[in-house]
């Protein structure tokens, strides 16, 4: 019975087939649009996933200088208010788990006849496992070489590229930074590009004590610009975050009321708005691609209503000849549905295609998933079946006398 | 029970905007199995209104209607529609096949709603269409043959469910006077087999093949010519 009325389905499709077709283009439109929508939106929240874990996971900076004095005001991080001893203090903490103190700079660095200019990073080996970084070629410098303020570097991929080139291991090269001699110990494994849309691998990473003195060497012994520091998990994040604060404030010795002389950030609550934003966004791009979901399933309704008026005499003898009222709605609910599908599956087509070539032409990520495309089917399958109950549910209804009499 | 329609006080009303319109007036009529029927009339004598409440696709205002033993009145709209699809055959003045479908399948149809499978179908339409004498057309579209040829396939899809009763409205209308003569045949043929056949019709040589003649006139019976459950005529 069932198999007989799909036959019957899809015999009344071919015998027009135009329309059949216009109908389904509609849907095609609609669901290429939610699978290409989705696949855009996809790709993004994977990139910005990316970013986020490469960045390092349950981050803080803590950087010397007030969050915002009255007056004026110099960049935050330049008045010099945190030290060693103060990262010796947080790492002691409950809830931290790493901690790195750093200080940044730019240089211009040469090797045989190349140069570059990139960021140096001067931190403690503590700093690798913080912000997730991991060695291709080479080793990570260790405390002891913290200790004798070593000249060694760890340079990443772009910085690699630029001064070696292709051909020559920069491993146990000797590069220049500000004139004096770096051993290169190790190539750092690519990152891409950060939240802000840095590229991570254009650095140098050096011992902290290397850079304070012998790269950006106007500083106060002990001295500590920004650090790091990494709680054990995100739900610690916010005891962290505080009690880092009161510490420091002690420390400090700040009267209650007074401004720090130091600010936290919390990196990753950036991160997750970052991550949050790119999921609006994507929600946004499905529900627009949605609505032209709607306009073909109007287009079924619209389209259907033409052919049940078309159809009525049919109809009546159907009737006649012992079709039941739900025989009759089956029969037309099942030529919508069997639109919606093939259109559905034309338009899934359609849609990664589209995705595909948004990808090759744009560069944008563009990730279709089984999820988007189970969606898509399910929604057009729904939109095939509520719009095609009210034409069904006309023919269904009508009057197998009237039916019969109509020309 | 041995008639097949009994049909007691029937009236039916049609509301139109000057309000009821009486159509049917009191209509008592009894037929038995196997009996031949012809319902004559002029138009507007309630003659088609009487046919659709006999085939099941309208019910009567006022008044008890049996076919087959079942009290139609108190059916539901599904065992209406399993009574037309089992017990009723229905032949139309214009035929009513669908033009999409070759003959085969219009033959199949009414099986199509008593769920027979697929294969069963397509024999007992072959069956039926041999007999009406279209077994080298299975495969045709409705408008590929002629008119009588396309009233021999509503024929056929009256008889696929093997019904009790065969009713046609006009079968000849629509046909010539030798294509109507060979239709008329038919019908005489099938209700030698004892299928019960009334038809409708307004021409007195085709209402001769049937071995009763019923005369409507302004919603009434006004001649029977079945002496022995005759109606009393109104006055």
């Amino acid at each position: 019975m069932f198999t007989a009325m799909l036959g019957e389905a899809w015999h009344a499709m071919g015998a027009n087939r135009m329309r059949t077709f216009l109908t389904m283009l509609g849907m095609m439109i609609g669901v290429g649009a939610v699978v290409m929508m989705m696949a855009i939106g996809e790709g993004a929240q994977q990139s910005i996933k990316k970013s986020i874990s490469s960045m390092g996971s349950n981050l803080f900076i803590v950087l010397s200088g007030p969050p915002n004095t009255a007056g004026a005001r110099s960049a935050t991080g330049n008045a010099l208010s945190l030290n060693v001893k103060d990262a010796d203090a947080i790492a002691e903490l409950d809830g931290v788990a790493g901690l790195a103190p750093t200080t940044m700079g730019s240089a211009q660095v040469i090797y045989a006849g190349n140069n570059w200019n990139t960021s140096i990073i001067g931190t403690t080996p503590s700093y690798m496992e913080i912000r997730d970084w991991v060695i291709y070629d080479g080793y990570v410098f260790s405390n002891s070489d913290m200790r004798s303020a070593t000249r060694v570097a760890l340079i990443g991929k772009t910085v690699a590229d630029n001064l070696f080139g292709d051909d020559t291991d920069p491993v146990g090269k000797t590069i220049r930074i500000k004139q004096s001699p770096f051993l290169v110990v190790g190539v750092l494994n690519p990152k891409g590009q950060s939240l802000d849309g840095r590229d991570q691998d254009d650095t140098i990473i050096v011992p902290l004590t290397t850079a304070q003195r012998k790269l950006f060497g106007n500083q106060v012994p002990g001295s500590v610009r920004m650090m790091m520091v990494q709680a054990e998990s995100d739900k610690a994040m916010p005891q962290a975050e505080e009690d880092i604060n009161n510490l420091l404030r002690q420390r400090h010795n700040i009267r209650e009321g007074s401004d720090s002389d130091f600010s936290v950030r919390n990196l990753t609550a950036i991160a997750n708005t970052a991550a949050e934003t790119t999921r609006t966004m994507a929600l946004l791009l499905g529900a627009i691609a949605s609505i032209s979901l709607l306009v073909g399933g109007i287009g079924i309704m619209n389209i259907m209503l033409v052919s049940v008026t078309e159809r009525t005499r049919e109809i009546g003898i159907r009737m006649a000849i012992g079709a039941r009222e739900r025989d009759i709605l089956l029969q037309f609910l099942l030529e919508a549905f069997v639109i919606s599908i093939v259109g559905c599956v034309i338009g899934i087509l359609i849609g990664v295609g589209g995705a595909m070539i948004v990808k090759s032409f744009t560069g944008t990520d563009a990730v279709v998933t089984t999820q988007s495309i189970t969606l898509a089917f399910a929604v057009a399958a729904s939109v095939g079946i509520f719009f095609g109950f009210y034409p069904a549910r006309k023919a269904a209804r009508l009057n197998p006398i009237e039916a019969l009499r109509y020309q | 029970m041995s008639y097949v329609i009994e049909v007691r006080q029937i009236y039916k009303d049609y509301q139109t905007a000057a309000g009821a319109f009486p159509v049917l007036k009191d209509v008592n009529l009894t037929i038995e199995r196997g009996d031949y029927v012809a319902i004559m009339g002029p138009s507007g004598s309630g003659k088609s209104t009487f046919m659709n409440i006999l085939g099941c696709l309208d019910r009567p205002t006022a008044g008890e209607y049996f076919l087959d033993g079942h009290q139609v009145s108190q059916l539901s709209g599904n065992d209406l529609a399993k009574l037309r699809n089992k017990t009723i055959g229905f032949v139309f003045q214009g035929f009513n096949l669908l033009a999409r479908s070759n003959l085969l399948d219009n033959v199949a149809l009414p099986l199509v709603y008593s769920s027979v499978d697929k294969k069963t179908r397509h024999e007992r339409a072959e069956q039926v269409l041999i007999k009406v004498g279209l077994g080298s057309y299975l495969n045709s579209r409705p408008s590929q043959i002629s008119g009588g040829q396309q009233q021999r396939v509503a024929i056929a899809r009256a008889l696929v469910n093997e019904p009790r009763l065969i009713l046609a409205d006009e079968p000849t209308g629509n046909l010539d006077s030798k294509t109507s003569e060979e239709i008329m045949q038919l019908f005489d043929s099938l209700n030698q087999e004892g299928i019960s056949i009334v038809l409708v019709t307004h021409e007195t040589d085709i209402a001769e093949h049937a071995k009763r003649q019923v005369r409507f006139l302004d919603g009434k019976i006004v001649h029977d010519s079945y002496e022995q459950s005759a109606v009393m005529e109104a006055s």
